[in-house]
């Protein structure tokens, strides 16, 4: 058995000159321009860029040398990756105009790998949301019902791959952010474990829950994709230092021997046709030779609350730096302080607004106690329960979000029903474990379900050979109806 | 000051050390360039930048800890949050509750011992210059922020409450910055901010009173001012008291010109910097091997060469109190180390520190120090130059002096053509406003 694996067939008949770079990122700049219109995936299409870079990949291969393993591949970029000399908007009116003069680590890695950076995808803003509407740019519509949303706040990423316009894209997974729109939109999505790929040029969210991660059509592209960004980075203090994953290479090998424990907690609150879809999983995976039982991690169902104090928290301090003093928007007013307030009042949308309010409350003097060092406590607490869970498991089972895709509104008034929709994400956050969302065929409204395979640390290779397995097993589900591209 | 009444003084002094680059990035920590020239993504805060420590900077505070006696341990940052344009990031990197250096001491040459609480490491701010007539933020017609300071390494030495009088203040600051020195951790030149100093002043009637309500005085820019602000602070202080007022806890600021210390903000209007452990570091655990390793390179501290002066002394006659003095002004002056090359050469203690730190030098040591002599002409070999410049550090004095070459008085070039013209005279900018 081997996991289809689209980029690795597009890399190499580029790598061998069977293809063209320009011929293949001409045909996804095709498919862009006649289906994002409707999609909204991206915020910047950088058509001339990209035909430059592909034209300068197909030089390299002419000449007799190897532009690496994305050799002429395709990808997008969620708008908080730095892009020197290219707007990086997080979707936020406050960065208006701004134009970072360095390229994130992860960008400069796939270049090396020899990919086409083809754009930059919309999200919530600054990463804050589950369902992409929080952009200040529109929200963007899940491929497979233009009425849903595709989830968030990689929700551009996560279209844009489902949509066939990238075979790749790099998501950001603060509370769920690559996993949850990979699971609504039917795609691949890997958190990988805090400290394993660079958050250098990464625009902060939460700084020791945010991290960068790949989104592919294929288990087998996500892990391809991980292997080119992942590894030590000099310039991220958090960035372990040890050798750089390698993951692909381990994909097929099976999951005969491994324990696989079915989370009761994250099954408690999802819909029954999620949940019919988690234990279809389940049995493939023994089928397959692991053996499969339930677990229970009781901690992790404190997870959304200490997050929600944490992650805010965190914000509030990242996002101040948007004082219209150096870069971005700025709103005149009569004097400095004035002029931030201005700039800030205008600049960000209410749920960003939102999140710094409950951050700065939470960190202030007198409540700090109460708030934000109980939820370190309870963090500490999580990372104990999974701890005691993976003595006995390898890899912990459970869907990705409790819902297939909801429409696109629904939960826009209610800050709190949509903060729900990360609860069964939000603990690998909190515990810096690796998650993998693999889509599982149609729920009951033929949207499509994700499951979501969860490990201990630096266990990325296991949980690509679980999620190799799952994805083989997985029932077919309908090409999305907003497609254009050619998915492989 | 009256004499019923007690001073007590602890000292806040902020020291830039004297890196290569800065705290958490690669450009350069350089004092008078182009504004907006040694800045990059990190020390601009820049969205996605993350900042990683210099080891180097780590060295330098260790030394610092090791000269003050403290206590090394393994420390984390924090996050001082807090708005002002000059800050890149909108917060300041520094350690809070787990600082490198914890409960020193500095001992002066009177033979008190002043407690040094922490020695912790943070990043300095950039530098804003605000247009218009007040020259403060508030009312300014517009603002210019250069960011070449900011993320510049600095060692925040806090002392204990421990001084009870202006001059042991004084002295306090003048022996802190020669140990800064010779620890190789700061150049001490005051007069360009790489040495701040803020004092925290309150007053009692009795040694056994509890502490008096305090006042913290910023801007502190030389010895001298150290002295006279905090005199004019418990004058203050005691007026109020004793017209039946209390004292307010607040923040004040020494106006240098015009001898007195005024209110910048008090308590109430005091910031909630909301501290919490800054994310994007992992704490620092220094080992004893580096410790010690660091430990290993540092010459030894002004206290341990005037003692071993008068070690050398006392193998004769022993010292004279004009000789201990003769001893203070030598390490002063950094020209201990020919007097104990004399010794072992076999020249006589008392005349090697005679000809060396004699009157020649003390009269510079006075003239040096002076607040009212303006500039000083030294001639008198490369060690008295270079001395000249050292105690003219803290005050700004300008000094013109041989730099150890042979000047030839009858050339036009040297004795009278520009560069001595250049030299010899002092010239001060006089802005005259035109136009708009």
């Amino acid at each position: 058995m081997s996991a289809p694996r689209p980029s690795v067939l597009l890399a190499g008949a580029v790598r061998s000159g069977a293809r063209s770079a320009v011929d293949v990122v001409q045909e996804h700049l095709a498919a862009i321009d006649a289906g994002d219109d409707r999609v909204h995936a991206f915020n910047l299409v950088m058509a001339d860029q990209a035909r430059t870079r592909a034209a300068e990949v197909d030089r390299i291969v002419a000449g007799g040398d190897d532009p690496g393993p994305l050799a002429g591949v395709p990808v997008a970029l969620k708008d908080n990756l730095c892009t020197r000399g290219v707007p990086t908007t997080c979707s936020s009116r406050i960065l208006d105009g701004w134009r970072p003069p360095y390229d994130a680590t992860v960008v400069t890695r796939l270049e090396r790998a020899g990919a086409v950076v083809v754009g930059k995808t919309n999200m919530d803003e600054f990463a804050m949301g589950s369902s992409t509407e929080t952009s200040a740019f529109g929200p963007t519509r899940n491929p497979h019902d233009p009425g849903r949303v595709p989830g968030g706040s990689s929700g551009g990423s996560a279209a844009a791959v489902a949509a066939g316009f990238v075979p790749l894209a790099l998501g950001s997974d603060t509370g769920g952010s690559i996993r949850q729109p990979a699971a609504l939109c039917g795609v691949v999505g890997m958190k990988p474990t805090y400290g394993t790929v660079s958050r250098y040029g990464l625009v902060a969210f939460a700084s020791s829950l945010d991290q960068v991660g790949p989104i592919a059509t294929t288990v087998a592209d996500a892990a391809l994709l991980f292997d080119v960004i992942g590894g030590h980075d000099p310039c991220d203090s958090t960035s372990l230092n040890r050798p750089t994953p390698r993951v692909l290479s381990v994909l097929d090998d099976g999951v005969a021997g491994l324990t696989v424990g079915v989370l009761t907690e994250l099954l408690d609150g999802a819909d029954p046709d999620v949940a019919a879809r988690v234990h279809q999983a389940a049995e493939a995976l023994s089928a397959a030779g692991a053996r499969v039982e339930e677990a229970s991690v009781p901690e992790v169902t404190l997870g959304l609350s200490a997050y929600y104090l944490i992650a805010p928290g965190e914000a509030s301090s990242n996002l101040a730096r948007y004082d219209g003093v150096r870069y971005g928007l700025r709103v005149e007013a009569e004097d400095t302080v004035a002029m931030n307030t201005a700039t800030r009042s205008a600049g960000f949308g209410p749920e960003v607004k939102r999140r710094i309010m409950l951050g700065t409350y939470v960190l202030s003097a007198g409540y700090m106690d109460a708030y934000y060092n109980q939820a370190l406590r309870v963090r500490t607490r999580i990372i104990q329960g999974f701890d005691k869970a993976y003595r006995r498991c390898d890899v912990l089972l459970g869907p990705t979000a409790p819902t297939t895709a909801f429409p696109l509104g629904a939960k826009t008034g209610d800050p709190l029903t949509m903060y729900l929709s990360d609860v069964c994400t939000i603990p690998s956050n909190l515990a810096g474990h690796p998650a993998i969302s693999v889509p599982f065929g149609p729920g009951d409204d033929g949207l499509p379900v994700g499951v979501q395979l969860l490990g201990p640390a630096l266990t990325e290779g296991t949980l690509v050979r679980a999620a190799a397995v799952v994805e083989a097993a997985a029932p077919i589900l309908d090409p999305p109806a907003l497609a254009t591209g050619a998915r492989s | 000051m009256k004499p019923e009444w007690e001073v007590v003084v602890g000292l806040e002094v902020h020291c830039e050390l004297k890196t290569v680059t800065k705290l958490f990035c690669g450009c350069p920590n350089a004092f008078g360039d182009q504004p907006n020239t040694n800045v990059c993504p990190v020390c601009l805060g820049l969205p996605g930048s993350l900042p990683v420590i210099n080891q180097r900077a780590v060295e330098l505070a260790m030394a610092i800890g090791t000269a003050l006696h403290c206590e090394i341990r393994p420390s984390t940052f924090h996050r001082k949050n807090y708005f002002y344009p000059d800050q890149a990031k909108d917060y300041q990197i520094s350690q809070y509750d787990e600082p490198i250096n914890v409960a020193g001491h500095l001992d002066l040459p009177d033979g008190s011992r002043v407690g040094i609480e922490r020695a912790h490491m943070e990043e300095d701010t950039g530098k804003t210059t605000h247009a218009g007539a007040s020259g403060r933020i508030h009312g300014a017609d517009y603002s210019l922020v250069d960011y070449n300071r900011s993320g510049v390494p600095l060692v925040e030495i806090v002392s204990a409450p421990d001084m009870r009088s202006s001059a042991q203040a004084r002295a306090y600051t003048t022996e802190l910055r020669a140990v800064l020195v010779a620890s190789g951790a700061s150049d001490g030149k005051m007069e360009e901010g790489s040495m701040r100093v803020d004092a925290n002043v309150s007053v009692r009637r009795s040694a056994d009173d509890p502490f008096g309500t305090r006042c913290e005085i910023k801007n502190l820019n030389s010895v001298r001012s150290v002295g006279r602000a905090i005199d004019f602070e418990a004058d203050r202080q005691i007026a109020l008291l004793e017209a039946g007022d209390r004292v307010v806890q607040q923040t004040r600021h020494w106006d240098e010109d015009a001898g007195r210390t005024v209110t910048l903000r008090s308590k109430e209007d005091a910031y909630d910097y909301r501290y919490f452990l800054e994310p994007d570091l992992v704490p620092l655990v220094p080992d004893a091997e580096w410790i010690q390793a660091v430990a290993d390179t540092m010459d030894p501290m002004p206290a341990a060469r005037r003692a071993r002066l008068v070690e050398l002394l006392d193998e004769g006659a022993g010292a004279s109190e004009a000789q201990v003095d003769q001893v203070a002004t030598c390490v002063d002056l950094d020209l201990d180390r020919l007097v104990v090359a004399a010794v072992a050469a076999g020249v006589g203690s008392a005349l090697a520190l005679a000809r060396t730190a004699g009157r020649s030098a003390e009269l510079l040591k006075v003239l040096a120090e002076h607040d009212d002599v303006d500039a000083i002409w030294s001639f008198a070999g490369e060690a008295s130059s270079t001395a000249a410049k050292l105690l003219s550090v803290g005050n700004l004095k300008q000094v013109f002096s041989d730099e150890g070459r042979a000047i030839d008085w009858f050339s036009i070039a040297q004795g009278e053509g520009r560069w001595f013209l250049h030299h010899a005279t002092q010239v001060k900018n006089i802005w005259v406003p035109y136009g708009e």
